[in-house]
């Protein structure tokens, strides 16, 4: 049995503050604890993970409303199912599958979710090159050579680059103006740290179709945090 | 200390086989992503070796990368918090009268 990753390799720690205590359970003994009905369990994990959900959510669907109802569906999926749950994946893909899900049909009925690879559409409906032609030489000796080549970032950690409300809002502003699929390979691999073969499983996509809107989801992500890196912007 | 711009673009056209900076760039998610083929990891790091824009360019990419891996979660509003532990109640008593009516 896998353990979460997150918040240590060890225990997934609830905090749940209404409670003042905090309760400390590996993933087998959470899926227990939900089977059985377990009320401040069931907060915690709610607590824990609506947010991610919810940003997941909006990647499919129109509008943050039908994405808290989503959110909402797929908690209740996650009692219809926790009874057959049985750890073969681990239960945060297993939460994103159910969300994903749940997340098409509605987005299919609010008609914005196209599913990936459709006959004759784009992958992602972004089929331009994934870098900037004028980001490179285009002609003579230096062709394929940087026309501005990056410069060092001396960057805080991320997470003190993520203090600077600027920053985060920038950042989450780049992610909710790429394509759909982008967006949603993006916020599965990187923010959630969800692995790229269960990121094809979640999304239905191949490993290659996963890595080219990756790529270009990162490149345009990295593009939106250079200025703030580089103090240009506070 | 920076290597001299036109020496090394010099220098890069000999080594034949060795990626420009645009296929770097192209194809840096393929490498931090584990996927090179032996001779392409070598490629990769020779020009890496010898170009410290493409080397500046791969820290960009994963300190980006580990900047997204660190962005808040917003909480779960207190009205949506409220009406799923309602249906977690009403789901809960149904579960226990499942279980208890096969002795009615």
């Amino acid at each position: 049995m896998s353990l979460w990753s997150w918040p240590s390799n060890l225990f997934f720690v609830l905090g749940i503050p209404a409670l003042q205590e905090t309760i400390q359970l590996d993933e087998a003994g959470m899926v227990e604890a939900l089977q059985r009905g377990d009320e401040a369990v069931f907060s915690a994990v709610m607590e824990a993970y609506s947010g991610s959900l919810l940003r997941l959510a909006m990647s499919f669907v129109p509008s943050r409303a039908v994405a808290e109802e989503v959110v909402q569906e797929t908690w209740m999926g996650v009692l219809e199912g926790i009874g057959r749950f049985e750890g073969r994946s681990s239960f945060k893909t297993w939460l994103f599958r159910i969300l994903t899900n749940r997340a098409k049909t509605r987005g299919t009925r609010e008609r914005r979710y196209e599913p990936f690879g459709l006959p004759g559409s784009d992958s992602d409906g972004d089929d331009g090159p994934s870098l900037e032609d004028s980001l490179f030489v285009t002609e003579g000796s230096g062709k394929g050579h940087w026309a501005d080549p990056p410069q060092g970032w001396e960057p805080d950690t991320p997470e003190r680059a993520l203090l600077g409300k600027e920053c985060r809002l920038a950042i989450e502003q780049a992610i909710g103006g790429l394509p759909d699929n982008q967006r949603q390979v993006i916020t599965l691999r990187d923010v959630e740290g969800v692995s790229a073969e269960e990121v094809c499983n979640i999304l239905t996509i191949s490993e290659t179709n996963q890595r080219v809107l990756l790529h270009r989801a990162r490149t345009k992500v990295r593009r939106v945090l250079d200025p703030y890196v580089r103090g240009e912007q506070s | 200390m920076a290597m001299d711009r036109n020496f090394k673009q010099q220098l890069m056209a000999y080594m034949a086989g060795n990626f420009s900076c645009r296929e770097v760039a192209a194809l840096i998610t393929d490498y931090l992503e584990g996927t090179f083929t032996l001779s392409q990891r070598l490629r990769f790091q020779m020009h890496m070796g010898l170009c410290m824009a493409c080397r500046n360019y791969l820290r960009q990419m994963k300190y980006t990368v580990a900047t997204l891996r660190q962005l808040p979660t917003e909480p779960v509003p207190p009205e949506v918090k409220k009406a799923l532990m309602k249906r977690f109640q009403a789901w809960k008593h149904e579960q226990s009268s499942q279980s208890s009516s096969p002795d009615l």
